[in-house]
């Protein structure tokens, strides 16, 4: 009798807290009000930043981000289109910024002729950017605001 | 008659020869059955039937479902083709193959028509039957492509995309400046810099400007 007493309490109380859990409205600010086990609407696509402007880098080792749209680039092994205007045989012409040296050492530092294939799919590290407000601020300092918090007024 | 005479057959070549005399002396004597008036207007009217007939066949063959109707096009070109913005773009309004593979003008259209033969060669004998042949054909293709732009100028891309129409201050401060320094004046025409737009490129090494 008691051990059945202890199970229909079980029962019960797991039917309850289940029945919260349910009633529960996750509304966190990326997913909205969607349920966890539901597909929220897509957001809409946003522009492509398309200003050619090149932008500052957050810290010394980013890779440059693209300032202006690759819509349709083709890079696989047959092309690589970004190539056509950022090699350096093609920057005279095309006035963009050549592809960084560093871009032509293979893994063990020797430099080659060309672009080392190791570097040569751009989009694995260098994206364009949208035009959108990010659903999650950002508070990254950089080195250079850090330091002049570190001694203010003081020359960086 | 002797037998000889009776038994040998005059060769193909000597009938033809004989029926071809035959039809020239019919066709060089006046009619002396039909009338010259219904000679002209039966005339006239089978010229409407069959210009008009030639033309609509000739349009046949110039539409998107005759190009895709064989398989080297549809898997291949067209497919790729549906990714970009000549297949799909915010305005809806799209380019079709022949708006960039057949000239529009009437007797280069014809020309190009009669190019077009060896693609049916081509067709029939499985020169580009699998996707592996159609690759390995693809930059020779693609040249073929590339010099028929140089040469007319990229006629095909101007026909939509005309230069005096271009606003260059609504276009992005990159393409304006290629635009002023190297369409405007000239020096390039569409495909030196818009190759593999509307399809995929082949392996570019050694095309110029290309890596």
């Amino acid at each position: 009798m008691n051990r059945n007493l202890r199970i229909a309490l079980l029962v019960a109380a797991i039917a309850a807290g289940t029945g919260t859990l349910a009633a529960q409205s996750l509304d966190s600010g990326l997913r909205g009000p969607t349920p966890l086990n539901d597909e929220g609407p897509a957001s809409p696509m946003t522009p492509t930043r398309n200003t050619a402007e090149r932008e500052v880098r957050n810290y010394p080792e980013q890779p440059p981000v693209i300032p202006h749209s690759i819509d349709g680039y083709q890079i696989d092994l047959q092309t690589n289109k970004c190539l056509s205007c950022h090699a350096r045989a093609r920057t005279g012409e095309s006035q963009a910024p050549m592809v960084s040296i560093t871009h032509f050492m293979d893994r063990d530092g020797q430099f080659l002729a060309s672009v080392s294939p190791r570097r040569f799919f751009c989009t694995e590290c260098h994206v364009p950017q949208s035009v959108t407000n990010p659903p999650v601020s950002n508070d990254f300092v950089d080195i250079d605001t850090m330091l002049s918090r570190a001694a203010p007024g003081g020359r960086r | 008659m002797s037998v000889e005479t009776q038994t040998a057959r005059p060769s193909f070549w000597q009938r033809a020869w004989r029926f071809a005399v035959e039809l020239w002396g019919v066709l060089t004597r006046p009619s002396t059955v039909f009338a010259l008036g219904t000679l002209v207007l039966s005339g006239f009217a089978a010229g409407i039937i069959f210009w008009g007939g030639f033309n609509t066949a000739l349009e046949l063959t110039n539409t998107e479902k005759f190009c895709t109707s064989c398989h080297e096009m549809r898997d291949n070109v067209f497919a790729e083709l549906k990714a970009t913005i000549h297949f799909t773009n915010r305005s809806g309004v799209r380019a079709t193959c022949p708006d960039c593979h057949v000239p529009h003008d009437w007797t280069d259209k014809i020309a190009r028509k009669m190019q077009a033969s060896k693609e049916v060669w081509g067709h029939l004998f499985g020169f580009i039957d699998t996707r592996e042949k159609f690759a390995d054909k693809r930059l020779e293709l693609a040249l073929h492509e590339w010099a028929r732009f140089k040469a007319n100028d990229s006629l095909e891309c101007r026909n939509c995309h005309s230069a005096e129409s271009m606003d260059i201050t609504k276009q992005s401060p990159r393409a304006a400046v290629a635009h002023e320094r190297f369409l405007f004046n000239g020096e390039k025409t569409c495909i030196d810099c818009h190759k593999g737009i509307a399809h995929h490129l082949p392996d570019m090494r050694g095309v110029p400007g290309w890596q």
